[in-house]
């Protein structure tokens, strides 16, 4: 995993709220056994006509949001499926960061498992941001996790609290199994005990 | 201290809790499909480590199977590869396997009760989010990426943050013909699809115990459907009766030890919830989903609401968008909805009671014409045990297809699917945009719900027939 620098990118407005991972990432595309190669189809059923053209309705087709890494959502983003094809999409596509207030468990762990940092603020923050998206399109956010803050031109920046273990993490770009692999001596351990105490599930 | 059931389990798998650093609890039980395991199989090639304990593990092959001619190669080549690169792994790694021709095959969550594979006080984890149904046991059990599906194989941990706790209580019985998928579908359109992120929901009340095995199953699978990390019911008698004799049950002495482990996990009498929700069991009506969240459910005798019915602005734009995509108009009878094509099946409505109570309802209809009516049971051996009943007999004589087991039509990977504006009655989990089909419309019922659709071509309210 590539570690997570600070950068200055353009923020994508997504003014929605609920955004399911089927939608993130429909279901005819998670037949590869690959992770590579799932960005072009990141939001495929909205984001193409039925004939394959773009669908300029459609809010990340918009011009002004060419290269965004910055995507900000309405709430309870990544509900739904389990797929880790969804951040997989999303980072293929080109993001490394999501503003909402809220995500689901299981996307929200996934995020950070492939070098997306996924935000959480306040409604209030939210809708700050998404105001300045909108009067602004094409508007470039600073994202700085070291010191766990985000700065807009504009002056609706914030700081925002994020797990120290998911934190560092990212920063490093270190692999969760092989921090893990640090306790191989405790999993042994533990695996004696539970082996006594549960002779049943070793049977 | 009072504990919890989730507290309990949770301490008894805790192996690693420094500060600095998310605490590490161990699995006892990793389920595995086709779709979300691949890459975490590549994964572990990659860094040259192996599966910690193969024994842990039982996959399946669900999502992409046919449900007919099921004798014939796969047709799709990418589900084809899916499929052999599943097969391929855990030859490689000696992992226990229900292929696609095995006679235990069938849909992950359905297979593995059925073997006896989950116990209460478990931790259950598989690269899918319904993997909730098992907390049905009092096991915990909750869906994971593909990134923690390499990491379990390795290490047989999961870096965890602590749940908090959230009790639903439905107190009495319910009326006939509601039923778990009724319990679950009300929950979420009371608490919404992200009212339980973050939370473990334990469910109590006695509506809940007088649920079957399979009913609890139903009810806990769609946990997740209320964002809440896993759903947990206190194993009892019939959690016992259920487990006993199975596969991977715990046998001989072992049982009578693992027996009294069980009834320690019960919740201590005063133990403290973050969060309780109270329903009334009487007061659940059938629900029917009218939008393209499992939260936009209505009773069966109600309407389809509008827009501005909802004071909060996001929930009055998500319905304004939920009318458009499913062509309803405010204020429409649930059941003046005409239905396309009826789906019996799933994880969460695919076992055998499911088979039987739409087969009641079925019993001397006739499927309405220019309505498609698929029975696809869960596994083979749901199968083979309503057929040994003569339900497929039932279906046949009604019209209805009666398939070969997988997830089928929930989530439309392997062909069976909508076509564009086809309306579906569907005993699944979801009915977000496109998760039957691109353009399908979805509406979540119970199978008695669904049966009765079939016959009318319309929903109905099954209490009136």
């Amino acid at each position: 995993m590539e570690p997570y620098l600070k950068h200055d990118s353009i923020a994508a407005l997504m003014d929605r709220n609920n955004v399911d991972t089927d939608q993130i990432i429909p279901k005819q595309f998670l037949k590869k056994v690959e992770r590579s190669g799932f960005g072009i189809h990141l939001f495929h059923d909205w984001r193409y006509n039925d004939d394959g053209t773009d669908n300029a309705e459609f809010e990340l087709n918009k011009p002004a949001f060419k290269g965004a890494r910055i995507l900000v959502a309405g709430d309870n983003f990544g509900c739904g499926s389990s797929r880790e094809h969804a951040p997989w999409a999303i980072a293929d596509y080109g993001f490394n960061t999501i503003i909402s207030t809220s995500y689901a468990d299981i996307f929200y762990n996934n995020c950070f498992k492939n070098g997306i940092l996924a935000i959480r603020v306040s409604q209030e923050e939210l809708e700050k941001v998404m105001a300045e998206i909108s009067a602004d399109e094409g508007v470039r956010f600073t994202v700085d996790l070291e010191n766990q803050q985000v700065i807009t031109p504009a002056g609706n920046g914030f700081t925002f609290e994020i797990d120290p273990f998911r934190k560092g993490n990212l920063l490093s770009g270190l692999d969760d199994i092989g921090l893990t692999l640090k306790h191989v001596d405790k999993i042994t351990a533990y695996e004696v005990t539970h082996k006594q105490n549960f002779p049943w599930l070793w049977a | 201290m009072k504990k919890t059931m989730y507290e309990k389990i949770w301490d008894s798998h805790l192996v690693v809790d420094e500060a600095g650093q998310a605490p590490l609890i161990y699995v006892d039980r990793h389920l595995m499909h086709e779709v979300t395991s691949p890459q975490a199989f590549e994964g572990l090639k990659l860094s040259g480590r192996k599966v910690r304990n193969p024994h842990s593990i039982l996959a399946t092959m669900d999502h992409c199977v046919p449900t007919k001619n099921r004798d014939l190669p796969i047709a799709d080549p990418i589900a084809k590869k899916q499929i052999e690169t599943m097969a391929d792994n855990c030859r490689e790694n000696g992992l226990n396997l229900y292929d696609m021709k095995n006679p235990n095959n069938g849909v992950i969550h359905v297979v593995v009760p059925e073997h006896g594979f989950v116990h209460p006080g478990m931790v259950v984890v598989c690269g899918d989010s319904h993997t909730a149904t098992h907390g049905a046991f009092g096991a915990l059990a909750f869906g994971i990426g593909t990134s923690e599906v390499e990491h379990v194989m390795a290490t047989q941990t999961l870096p965890q943050k602590k749940s908090k706790t959230m009790q639903v209580v439905v107190n009495g019985s319910l009326s006939k013909y509601a039923s778990a998928k009724d319990i679950a579908l009300a929950i979420t359109g009371k608490i919404g699809t992200a009212g339980g992120t973050g939370y473990v929901i334990e469910y109590t009340g006695s509506a809940i115990r007088e649920l079957s095995m399979e009913g609890r199953m139903t009810l806990c699978n769609m946990a997740i459907e209320a964002g809440a990390r896993a759903g947990l019911v206190a194993p009892d008698e019939k959690t016992y009766e259920y487990l006993k004799g199975r596969e991977f049950a715990p046998a001989g002495d072992y049982w009578d030890q693992a027996l009294a482990y069980w009834k320690s996990l019960t919740s201590d009498e005063g133990a403290e919830f973050d969060t309780t929700i109270v329903l009334e069991g009487a007061d659940i009506a059938p629900q029917v989903s009218w939008g393209t969240s499992p939260e936009q459910v209505v009773g069966v005798d109600g309407v389809v609401p509008s827009p501005d019915s909802f004071a909060d602005e996001g929930k009055r734009k998500a319905c304004e968008g939920a009318l458009a995509y499913m062509g309803l108009t405010a204020n429409t009878k649930i059941t003046d909805i005409p239905v396309d094509l009826v789906f019996i099946g799933s994880c969460t409505n695919g076992r055998i009671e499911d088979f039987r109570i739409a087969a009641e309802v079925a019993k001397g209809t006739k499927v309405a014409p220019g309505v498609t009516a698929l029975a696809v049971p869960g596994s083979y051996h749901v199968k083979k045990q309503a057929e040994d009943e003569g339900l497929d007999k039932i279906f046949i004589e009604a019209g209805w297809e009666w398939r070969d087991p997988g997830c089928s039509m929930c989530l439309a990977m392997n062909g069976d699917e909508l076509t564009k504006g086809q309306r579906s009655a569907s005993t699944s989990n979801r009915n977000f945009e496109g998760r039957q089909g691109k353009g399908g419309r979805t509406h979540l019922v119970s199978p008695a719900m669904a049966a009765a659709a079939a016959a009318a071509g319309h929903f109905v309210d099954i209490r009136t027939l």
